[in-house]
């Protein structure tokens, strides 16, 4: 044959769901990429795509509205927007997915980028208690932000992960009391280890943060509907007129249930060209995941499936999934980007590149945790696999590429404001399980689905799954 | 020629108005131990791989043969942060950052539009009428001078007294051998400590009689790493002042230069002033005022692209080569304003990336597009213009324009 396969490929019907960020770009590359066919974007927030990261910084400080994060578009997109409506499930034999009220948008490829939203409070009773928030969306920021503005007596902020970090600090800077409660032995070590956790506890105590660690809440308690306070597992309790419920995030795949891939609550997984595994491993042509709900396998993790809730990672898998929409063949790209991310808490930048959790041990190679001021290389088997800088993310450029090149573990010697003793210490990454909050970063092994089970169909009555 | 005598050439002042094959040379040839003693290299993806790497050393003290210290360093002379590593270079950019940008200051550079514009339309209206005129005096230089100036309390009146400073500072740098090396130090020496005493004196009257310039502000504001000590002020401002004019001149110059040598483009930006921004970036990229960082020292051995680099030898990073390495740029000799993915070295690159390098952007964004609508017409009176001595600070020393007959 003589046409040109892509040229297909460049036409037809695009459906994405899920309009935030990984949405969006991936919606801007197709057109860059020369799509001109259909494209729909269905989005469950009523708003345009906007930018999550300032909602728990620059937002909660009233610096920047909680309408005001609008994500500048980067072209013109000629989409059909379909904002403030669910997506029920998928059809992939009829190749539709169904939304909310019964509609059906039949497609010929379809880009899963739901992302994810905040874990709620277990106790649903709690939970409804006035003051009883979580932040994820710019109308949670928008609510909390009032809440704040209100100067409240006390803020309860619960699990010390990034986000959980940023609100405590939020909340100081503001000059309000704030109590943080996390079940591991400090902030940030399931992301960062035993080295940064013990200095990001520091940093909070010396900002002023009633920080508990080693506790969890057992009990918000209320009054005629409005919290009052909470109780913890050691006996302790506090008044609390707001408590900020940060426990990490739920990835948004139960519309998937029934559709027959690879999607169960660590994401939709997919291969290094996104494109979603069905439920028993096999690759699809049709479907392609990007952003926080993918899990994807990296080469330089040993291909562990890899699940990111990063800015850089949702803007980079989404241009490799569209690009992979258009394309066929050696044309298509990997996924291959080292992960990193960025957090600003406590009048300082953390910003970390790699996967710190893959991790023994851990060095710093420049700088001083007494000084507030590093970058902590992490090794794995004798292997740089992640680092993290504290107000010195320029260097972080180099510490990539040490990550890409496998560049032995500890890093040589020589590197300008290298501190007095140098000797790598055990990372001390915790269980996961052991903490509070959810991971960001989630190493979530090698196996596409561990949903599968073995459904049989033998001539008597059927039996699904296990017992 | 051989490759060994490559940084003699490039800093042969008959090469100036046109390094660029230099540059291809270097790059064939790879990293190579010149005949001085030190490495020169020139290819984008090496260089940008030194800029960020925290083995490589900005200050000059760490060099194995004392002969290779700039004088400026010798016998334990201040020096601004450029010259330091960290974590005296960070400390001391961040309070000098302080007053200038983000995140204490994040309004300071745009707050200067409306004055950068109106200091550019009263310069271009005095250029009209005129057949003829000198693009470096009676533009380039004036604007950035006057602008810097303004942003760090200095007077206009001794704008003078500052350019000849200035000027022995900048010839100092020179790296070229000879016998008027000599003088040229101990003049450039002289300069900086006179020009230091000057800035010095200057804050101290801001002491008592605050206003709203950058002194001001290094003398009052203190933030978590406090002040700077009187010499560090000396070193700090010295630095904000020369390096804050004397590159956008460059710059300026260097587009105005371009632009003339391109009709095609020159008409383009002057149609869709929208492309300025990217145009200013390729400016950047294409004719960098900073051709060369010659300061870098390894702080142990250092294998770049297969050669070691043993510590404490001379490491000089030609970022105007890099920016034209056909492994990073496609067409890299072509000037193209929408070009994408422009990632240059025109402010360097890593911790000492550019301090000044918002300002820089948008005086130039504002100044060319101020003139493109006066040099309609225009043409230049001598290609190539004569240039300063410098191949480090590389630009034009006059930049002559003439209206061309029958227009």
């Amino acid at each position: 044959m003589s046409s040109d396969p892509r040229s297909d490929l460049r036409s037809g019907r695009v459906v994405i769901v899920g309009a935030s960020l990984a949405g969006l770009r991936a919606a801007e590359t197709l057109r860059d990429e020369g799509f001109v066919g259909s494209l729909t974007l269905v989005g469950e927030e009523t708003q345009p795509p906007y930018d999550r990261p300032p909602l728990s910084k620059q937002v909660l400080l009233g610096r920047t509205g909680a309408a005001d994060v609008g994500l500048p578009g980067r072209r013109e997109i000629h989409a059909d927007w379909r904002l403030g409506v669910r997506a029920e499930r998928v059809d992939r034999v009829g190749r539709r997915v169904v939304l909310a009220g019964g509609e059906r948008l039949p497609f010929d490829r379809l880009l899963i980028a739901t992302g994810t939203r905040a874990r709620p409070w277990p106790n649903a009773a709690e939970a409804r208690l006035d003051g009883v928030l979580t932040l994820r969306t710019s109308e949670d920021a928008a609510a909390l932000t009032a809440r704040l503005d209100a100067g409240p007596r006390r803020v309860l902020v619960i699990g010390a992960g990034f986000t959980g970090s940023e609100i405590a600090s939020a909340c100081r800077e503001r000059g309000l009391e704030v109590t943080v409660a996390e079940r591991g032995p400090s902030p940030l070590v399931g992301a960062l280890g035993g080295t940064l956790g013990a200095f990001a506890a520091g940093l909070q105590r010396a900002h002023g943060v009633d920080l508990r660690c080693g506790v969890t809440v057992t009990a918000l308690t209320g009054r005629h509907g409005q919290l009052t306070g909470a109780e913890f597992s050691d006996g302790g309790r506090i008044e609390a007129d707001v408590a900020v419920v940060a426990l990490g995030a739920v990835r948004n795949t139960e519309w998937l249930a029934g559709s027959g891939l690879a999607a169960g609550p660590r994401g939709v997984a997919c291969d290094a060209g996104c494109r979603a595994f069905d439920m028993y491993g096999i690759v699809t042509d049709d479907v392609f995941v990007a952003g926080d709900v993918a899990r994807f396998p990296h080469p330089l993790f040993e291909y562990q499936m890899l699940a990111l809730e990063h800015w850089g990672n949702a803007v980079a898998q989404a241009e490799v999934a569209a690009h992979n929409m258009v394309s066929t063949g050696p044309d298509r790209r990997p996924h291959l980007a080292v992960p990193a991310f960025w957090s600003s808490q406590f009048g300082l930048n953390i910003k970390s590149v790699g996967v710190p959790t893959f991790s023994d041990r851990l060095v710093i190679a420049q700088g001083s945790v007494r000084e507030g001021r590093l970058v902590a290389v992490y090794g794995y088997r004798g292997r740089i696999t992640a680092a993290v800088s504290v107000n010195r993310a320029k260097w972080l450029e180099h510490y990539r590429h040490l990550i890409e090149t496998a560049a032995p573990f500890p890093p040589g010697r020589g590197a300008a404001d290298r501190p007095e003793s140098a000797e790598p210490v055990p990372s001390d990454v915790p269980d996961p399980r052991l903490l509070t909050h959810g991971p960001t970063v989630a190493l979530t092994g090698h196996l596409p689905d561990r949903r599968l089970t073995m459904v049989r169909r033998p001539s008597p009555p059927t039996v699904a799954g296990r017992p | 020629m051989p490759p060994d005598t490559l940084h003699e050439r490039i800093t042969d002042y008959a090469n100036r108005a046109d390094p660029y094959p230099l540059y291809a040379e270097l790059r064939e040839n790879g990293v190579t131990r010149q005949a001085d003693g030190s490495y020169l290299v020139g290819a984008y993806h090496d260089i940008a791989a030194l800029l960020h790497d925290p083995r490589i050393s900005s200050d000059s003290r760490n060099r194995t043969d004392p002969n290779t210290v700039p004088p400026l360093r010798r016998g334990g002379r201040p020096a601004a942060f450029i010259g330091f590593d960290d974590p005296e270079h960070d400390r001391l950019r961040r309070i000098a950052m302080r007053p200038f940008g983000p995140p204490h200051s994040p309004r300071r550079i745009d707050g200067l539009r409306a004055e950068i514009g109106r200091i550019s339309d009263e310069l271009i209206d005095g250029l009209r009428d005129r057949g003829r005129f000198d693009v470096v005096e009676d533009f380039a230089h004036p604007l950035p001078v006057t602008v810097i100036c303004r942003l760090l309390g200095v007077p206009h009146e001794d704008v003078p007294r500052i350019r000849a400073w200035t000027n022995e500072i900048i010839a100092s740098l020179d790296l070229s051998p000879g016998k008027a090396r000599e003088s040229r130090e101990d003049a450039g020496l002289e300069a900086r400590q006179a020009i230091g005493t000057y800035l010095g004196d200057l804050a101290d009257k801001r002491r008592d009689d605050p206003s709203d310039d950058m002194l001001s502000a290094l003398v009052h504001d203190s933030g978590p790493d406090g002040h700077l000590t009187r010499r560090e002020l000396m070193a700090t401002a010295t630095l904000l002042l020369i390096a804050g004019h004397e590159t956008t001149v460059n710059l300026i110059t260097n587009g105005v230069l371009t632009l003339l040598r391109r009709p095609d483009a020159l008409r383009r930006l002057r149609e869709n002033p929208g492309l300025m921004p990217g145009a200013v970036e390729e400016l950047l990229r294409y004719e960098p005022p900073v051709h060369l960082l010659p300061q870098r020292t390894p702080l142990t051995d250092v294998e770049v692209s297969g050669v070691t680099v043993p510590r404490g030898s001379p490491l000089v990073l030609v970022l105007a080569s890099g920016n034209r390495d056909p492994l990073r740029f496609d067409a890299p000799d072509r000037f193209d304003p929408t070009r994408e993915d422009n990632q240059h070295f025109g402010f360097g690159g890593g911790v000492h990336s550019c301090f000044g390098a918002p300002l820089a952007r948008l005086e130039t964004q504002l100044a060319l597009r101020a003139l493109l609508p006066r040099l309609e017409g225009f043409r230049l009176s001598e290609d190539p213009p004569p240039y300063r001595h410098s191949p480090i600070l590389r630009g034009p020393r006059h930049l002559r324009v003439e209206r061309a007959s029958g227009t």
